[in-house]
C-alpha cells in the first residue's frame, strides 16, 4: 500500500518537424492515491503527457516531480522499474508464459525465486485469473485476460504509480465494463496512484476522482473532479467535450444511498429501487412509470426512504 | 576402387562384381554393400563436415552482421545487396573465380558455401530481428529494460523462428551445392557422383546412392532444425484454444 504524489510543472514538449507544441506549459497536481484521468481530443497530448512521467517521451521544459523528486534525477531505466506501465495493445512478451510476463519486473529488480512466484500466483488471482494461467502463453488467452496479465505484470513490483494509456480501448463493450469496474475495484484495494489515459469521456467521468481535459495544442482547459467539470464546465470547449447531457452524467456520479432520502410516506405503487442505482437510472424510471418518485430500499428489502424527481433537480 | 584415397585414374568398376554389378542394373545393394566404407561412407562424413564448417561459419557471420544491422539501420542495404549479387553468381562460375585466389584447395570451397549461407542467412537474422511487434517492444522499454536487456531478451527469442527457417534453406542448400564441390577436389558426395559421370558408361548405382545420402542427409538435418525450433521456440504454436 504505497502511492506517490504526481506534480507536472509547466511541461511542455514540441516534437520536431511538427506546427505548435504537443504538450504546453503543463501543470496540475495528482495526489498520492487518485485515479487521475487523462482526456481530450486526438492531438491533445494526453499520450504524449503519459509518456512524459516514465520519460519515454522526453520533455523540453519543465518538470515532472514524483512524490517531490524529478523524473529527471533518476535513470530512465530505473525510473521506469518503479512504475507500472500499461498500453492499450498491452504488449505481451509472446514467447514467454503469463507467468514469465507478470514476473518480468521482478526479475528485472533481483528478485528471488520464491518471492518472485509467491507474488505471480497473488497478482493473478487480484486480476482474476487462475494460478494454473501462469503457464500458458498469451497467444491462447482473450484480449480481456491478456489485459489481465497486462495489468497484473504492471502492478508487480507494487509500484507507487500506475500509467494506463487507453487500456481498455481495444476491448469489446462488455470486457471493457468488466475491466472497468474490476480496475476500479482494484485501485480501492491496492491504494496507488493511476494515471489514466483515454479519448472516451464517458470512460473518464466513470472511472476518474481527478479528470484533467486536454485541448488541442496540449493545453489544460479543465482540471478537478468529474462532479465539478460536469457542473461548471470552465469554458465551451469543456462544455461541449463533456455533452449537453452532462446533468444526467452528474447524476449518474451518485447513486440513491448516497442523496438524502425523505420519510417513506405516501409512497403507494411508486417502483421500488435499491440504494446502490445511481440517480440518473431512478430518474429515468421515474420517466419511464409516469411518476414523480420512488421508493429506496436496502439489499434486504428494508425501506430507506423515498427519493423525488425535485430532489434530483436539486442535486444539480 | 579406393578412389577417394589414391585419386589416381579412374579404373572402371565393370567386370569385378556380381551380375549386377557388371550389367548396370538401375541399382545394386551388393555394390553400395561393399563400398559403403571405402567410398559412400567418407564422402558422407566429408560432406557433413563441408556443410557444417560452411553453415557454421556463416551463421556466425550473418548473426553479426544481423545484429549490426539491427541496430545500425545503414548498413543493411549494402550487406543486403552485395550477398544478393553473390547469390547470383553460378556455383561453377564462383568456385573458378576463387580458384586464383585459395586454389583447388578445400578453403575455395568453404569460402563459397560460406558465402551462399550468409546470403540466405542474413536477411532471416535482420527480419527475425524486427519480428518483435511495436508494442511489445514498448512494454519492453516501458517496464524498464535496457536496449542491450530487450535484444537478448526479447528481440532474439522473438527471431527464433525466423532465423531457423533460414537456417533450414541455407543447411539443405549448401549440402545441394556442396556437391559440385567435386569439381574442385575430391570431396564430399559429388565426388563419387562426378567419378562415375566421367566414365564412358557412367555407374547409376554409384550416382544413385551418392544422390539419395546427399538427399536422405538434406531431410535428417532439415528434421533436426524443425525440431529444434519447437525446443526453442515452444510459444509459435499455440493458438487461443
Amino acid at each position: 500500500m504505497s502511492a506517490a504524489q504526481i506534480e507536472f510543472d509547466r511541461v511542455t514538449k514540441r516534437y520536431p518537424g511538427r506546427e505548435g507544441d504537443a504538450v504546453h506549459e503543463l501543470s496540475f497536481v495528482v495526489p498520492a492515491g487518485a485515479f487521475c484521468v487523462l482526456v481530450g481530443p486526438s492531438g491533445g497530448g494526453k499520450t504524449t503527457a503519459l509518456k512524459m512521467v516514465n520519460r519515454l517521451v522526453p520533455f523540453d521544459s519543465g518538470d515532472i516531480r514524483i512524490d517531490g523528486r524529478s523524473v529527471r534525477d533518476l535513470a530512465p531505466v530505473d525510473l521506469r522499474r518503479g512504475i507500472g506501465y500499461v498500453i492499450q495493445q498491452v504488449g505481451l512478451f509472446p514467447h514467454m508464459t503469463v507467468g514469465e510476463n507478470v514476473a518480468t519486473v521482478p526479475r528485472l529488480l533481483g528478485w528471488s525465486r520464491t518471492r518472485t512466484r509467491e507474488r505471480t500466483t497473488e497478482l493473478l488471482e487480484l486480476v482474476g485469473l487462475d494460478a494454473a494461467d501462469a503457464r500458458r502463453y498469451p497467444a491462447e488467452l482473450s484480449g480481456g485476460q491478456r489485459q489481465r496479465v497486462g495489468l497484473a505484470r504492471a502492478l508487480a513490483a507494487d509500484p507507487p504509480l500506475l500509467l494506463m494509456d487507453e487500456p481498455f480501448g481495444a476491448l469489446d463493450p462488455i470486457t471493457r465494463l468488466r475491466l472497468q469496474t474490476e480496475l476500479r475495484r482494484l485501485h480501492r484495494e491496492v491504494g496507488k496512484t493511476v494515471i489514466f489515459v483515454t479519448h472516451d469521456v464517458d470512460e473518464a467521468i466513470s472511472m476518474g476522482d481527478r479528470i484533467a481535459i486536454l485541448r488541442q495544442g496540449g493545453v489544460l482547459a479543465q482540471y478537478d473532479t468529474p462532479d465539478a467539470i460536469l457542473a461548471q464546465p470552465a469554458d465551451e470547449f469543456v462544455a461541449e467535450f463533456v455533452g449537453e447531457d452532462r446533468a444526467l452524467r452528474r447524476l449518474a456520479l451518485r447513486t440513491l444511498g448516497e442523496v438524502p432520502l425523505e420519510p417513506a410516506t405516501d409512497a403507494e405503487g411508486a417502483p421500488r429501487l435499491t440504494r446502490d442505482t445511481t440517480v440518473r437510472n431512478a430518474v429515468s424510471r421515474m420517466l419511464e412509470a409516469g411518476v414523480d418518485r420512488v421508493v429506496v430500499a436496502d439489499r434486504d428489502g428494508k425501506e430507506l426512504g423515498v427519493f423525488r424527481l425535485h430532489d434530483a433537480a436539486e442535486l444539480l | 576402387m579406393i578412389r577417394l584415397a589414391a585419386g589416381g585414374p579412374v579404373i572402371p568398376n565393370f567386370g569385378h562384381g556380381s551380375a549386377c554389378v557388371t550389367g548396370d542394373h538401375v541399382f545394386c545393394f551388393d555394390w553400395v554393400r561393399a563400398h559403403w566404407s571405402d567410398t559412400l561412407e567418407p564422402a558422407l562424413v566429408q560432406h557433413v563436415e563441408l556443410t557444417g564448417i560452411a553453415v557454421g561459419i556463416g551463421f556466425a557471420l550473418a548473426f553479426a552482421l544481423g545484429l549490426a544491422a539491427h541496430r545500425l539501420r545503414g548498413i543493411e542495404h549494402p550487406v543486403g545487396i552485395t550477398a544478393a549479387l553473390l547469390y547470383t553468381i553460378p556455383s561453377l562460375a564462383l568456385f573458378q573465380l576463387l580458384v586464383p585466389l585459395t586454389g583447388l584447395t578445400w578453403t575455395t570451397i568453404e569460402i563459397a558455401l560460406v558465402g551462399y549461407t550468409l546470403v540466405i542467412l542474413f536477411p532471416n537474422v535482420v527480419a527475425g530481428l524486427r519480428a518483435a511487434p511495436p508494442d511489445v517492444l514498448e512494454a519492453a522499454l516501458g517496464m524498464g529494460l535496457t536496449r542491450r536487456q530487450v535484444l537478448w531478451r526479447v528481440e532474439l527469442p522473438l527471431a527464433v523462428p525466423a532465423i531457423v527457417g533460414g537456417l533450414r534453406i541455407a543447411v539443405v542448400s549448401t549440402i545441394s551445392i556442396g556437391t559440385i564441390a567435386a569439381f574442385l577436389g575430391k570431396y564430399g558426395l559429388g565426388y563419387p557422383i562426378f567419378l562415375a559421370l566421367k566414365e564412358p558408361t557412367p555407374f547409376k548405382t554409384e550416382i544413385y546412392s551418392a544422390g539419395a545420402l546427399a538427399v536422405m542427409l538434406a531431410l535428417a538435418c532439415d528434421a533436426t532444425l524443425i525440431l529444434l525450433r519447437r525446443l526453442l521456440a515452444p510459444w509459435a504454436a499455440k493458438r487461443l484454444a
